[in-house]
């Protein structure tokens, strides 16, 4: 059975940095989605885009994950932006208010073009 | 306590009983005008036994004594005082001072003088008394006055109208032995329609078990605020009444949580009498066992689950029935109420034929005319009504009528890291061939893999000899998902709204979204504490969701 498998990927993209990221978002995946997220700040970019496309399961300690990230975006003056959330998740991140915080994108082309100017 | 009279002959002393040490003042005056002297005889004071030990006339002022209370006589300027004895007690002097003429007091003088004190003595006891008692009564009175109000403000305390649910009859009964109570019931009504019923029983009766009455009642009305299952309730009521109560006082208190929808009723009991479920089939006793409100703190309260079935009822009972005796000394006792509960007539209890009605007529029966109320009596029924005919409404009838559960579906995990999704993927494959929405079909994932979760992380630890047993049932109108635990641990906290803003600014572990999660997920989340055969709890939590008909649409988007 496929599990405890995360992977988080850096890709540039039109001068933004992009994670793209694999799998299952729970307490497994700690390790790599901080690294990754260290590497985006270190890149320099304001705007970091973060890709749910392949991502078929967050719970909730991945939840917790994303909030300390956001929480490091704003210390670090950085833009977290959402693209390609399944509506589940799109919903999740509603109830939870993690949407009020993040701006989400329905696909990576509408989320490049919002943040280019 | 002093009397007073007066006499036109000359001065007159009244004494009641010597009871203060100390005496009265008495101003110093001609003692040619009629007055009373007041002072109390001390017990020790040798004047004392000798007025009760010489009954007559008594020369003041040749006495020879070392007496305040002579003092007192011939500074007042006594001369003559002669002791009223009644029953062998002193209750007052008939005092003379100096005559006008300043001669000695004729031998006609002192024979009046002496018949006058016969005859004096006993009208002045009864004068006495009947001001004591005129003084008691007012007491009483008053006692009876402030028993009044308390017996209404007591009569507020309690629901002021009885629960109307479409398919069942709520009745209730309260009889205090005494002007208030130590009994008391509630309903409370729940935000998700199920519908609270509290009864409790204060230890002893009277106005001590009456303030512990309303106090509790309080406390329990607080804590069916926050929480939902009836072991909750009580165990969260026990840590509130622990610290306050006095000394060998308890409450025994059943908490009944009930869905008047499916009939499903959860139970837990502090130490009260068991309720009886009335079948057509006979009495079943409802065991869930707790110890009494305010003995220990730190208490948990077993649940028990059951389904009341159209036609049948459900009793709850005080003391006071069950303990009620007859002119022979014999109680009623438990057996005769078995006996005494018949299952409910052809087409419900009707008009003034009640089940309450019914017992009250065997209590009576049972203990005779002029029989003193011994205890508080309460009663409290809930009476599930046959469902009403297919022709009547169809639609009412079908959610009127006994839910049942099939069970899909069930499996054991054991608890390790990353089985939530293992337990994820089962529930769907046994949900498969109900083809939910997949809208709801995510959710429910959600919900099973979080309370999955929450199960082998809280409840289990993640020991590897503790499973988490996962049950999937099917009503016509409902689907349910039990989780449960075995760790036994600590009871399942409420979901509360995680605070966003706190958690990014650190203020709150950026944690806590299980429970929250699950709640939102699906229509209806219950937690039940239960007991396991071998010692030890478990938490199950249930996760519902209305298949058809009113549909909530659970989560707000």
């Amino acid at each position: 059975m496929a599990r405890h498998q995360f992977e988080a990927k850096i890709r540039h993209e039109s001068g933004k940095v992009i994670i793209d990221l694999y799998g299952e978002i729970n307490a497994f995946a700690a390790e790599d989605l901080n690294e990754a997220y260290d590497q985006a700040e270190e890149s320099g970019s304001t705007d970091i885009l973060l890709n749910f496309t392949s991502v078929d399961y967050i719970n909730s300690t991945g939840i917790a994950l994303i909030v300390n990230m956001l929480a490091r975006a704003r210390k670090a003056k950085r833009h977290l932006i959402l693209c390609c959330l399944s509506d589940h998740y799109l919903e999740i991140f509603q109830i939870t208010r993690l949407g009020d915080y993040m701006d989400i994108y329905p696909d990576e082309q509408t989320a490049l073009a919002a943040v280019a100017h | 306590m002093f009397s007073r009279f007066r006499k036109s002959w000359q001065a007159l002393t009244a004494s009641e009983e010597p009871a203060k040490p100390e005496t009265a003042p008495s101003s110093p005056s001609p003692a040619l005008q009629a007055k009373t002297l007041e002072f109390d005889i001390a017990p020790n004071d040798p004047l004392l036994a000798y007025f009760l030990s010489a009954p007559g006339l008594v020369e003041i002022d040749q006495l020879v004594m070392d007496s305040p209370a002579l003092r007192t006589l011939n500074q007042a300027g006594v001369k003559i005082s002669v002791p009223l004895v009644s029953q062998g007690e002193l209750i007052g002097l008939l005092n003379l001072g100096g005559r006008r003429s300043e001669q000695e007091y004729s031998a006609d003088d002192r024979r009046l003088l002496q018949t006058l004190a016969t005859q004096a003595a006993p009208a002045l006891r009864v004068a006495q008394l009947a001001r004591q008692q005129q003084a008691e009564a007012r007491d009483r009175e008053r006692l009876e006055q402030e028993l009044r109000v308390a017996r209404i403000i007591q009569e507020t305390l309690l629901p002021k109208e009885l629960p109307n649910m479409p398919g069942w009859k709520v009745a209730a009964y309260w009889q205090p032995a005494m002007a208030v109570s130590g009994d008391f019931y509630d309903f409370i009504n729940f935000p998700d329609g199920k519908l609270g019923v509290i009864a409790g029983d204060v230890t002893d009766k009277g106005v001590p078990a009456a303030l512990v009455m309303a106090t509790t009642r309080s406390v329990l009305r607080a804590a069916a605020e926050r929480f939902s299952s009836p072991g909750h309730i009580l165990s969260h009521a026990n840590d509130q009444i622990c610290p306050d109560i006095p000394a060998n006082m308890f409450i025994t208190c059943l908490c009944i949580v009930l869905d008047p929808r499916s009939g499903i009723l959860r139970l837990a009991n502090a130490g009260h009498n068991l309720p009886c479920q009335c079948t057509p089939g006979g009495v079943n006793e409802l065991r869930a066992t707790g110890m009494p409100l305010g003995l220990l703190p730190g208490m948990t309260y077993d649940e028990v689950e059951m389904t009341l079935q159209p036609g049948e009822s459900l009793l709850i009972y005080s003391d006071g029935l069950v303990e009620a005796h007859n002119p022979q000394r014999e109680m009623f006792g438990f057996p005769r109420l078995r006996q005494s509960l018949p299952c409910a007539p052809q087409g419900g209890w009707q008009g003034n034929n009640t089940l309450i009605g019914l017992l009250l007529d065997q209590l009576s029966e049972f203990t005779g005319p002029g029989w003193e109320q011994e205890d508080d009596v309460t009663f409290v029924t809930l009476e599930r009504l046959e469902a009403p005919t297919s022709s009547e409404s169809p639609a009412e009838a079908s959610t009127a009528s006994f839910e049942t559960w099939q069970v899909l579906g069930e499996f054991v995990l054991p608890s390790e890291p990353g089985n939530e999704i293992t337990a994820m993927n089962m529930v769907t494959e046994i949900v498969r061939d109900l083809t939910l929405e997949s809208v709801r079909l995510e959710r429910l994932k959600t919900a099973v893999a979080e309370a999955t979760m929450n199960a082998m992380e809280h409840g289990n630890q993640y020991r590897d000899d503790l499973p988490v047993e996962i049950q999937v049932l099917l009503s016509p109108t409902r689907l349910a998902v039990r989780i449960t635990d075995h760790g036994g641990g600590n009871p399942i906290p409420e979901p509360e709204s995680p605070d966003l803003e706190a958690k990014l600014s650190g203020l709150q572990s950026p944690r806590g979204w299980g429970l929250f999660l699950i709640k939102n997920m699906v229509d209806e989340m219950n937690i039940h504490l239960g007991d396991i055969e071998h010692g030890g709890t478990h938490h199950t939590v249930e996760l519902i969701l209305n298949l058809k008909g009113n549909d909530h649409g659970s989560a707000p988007v």
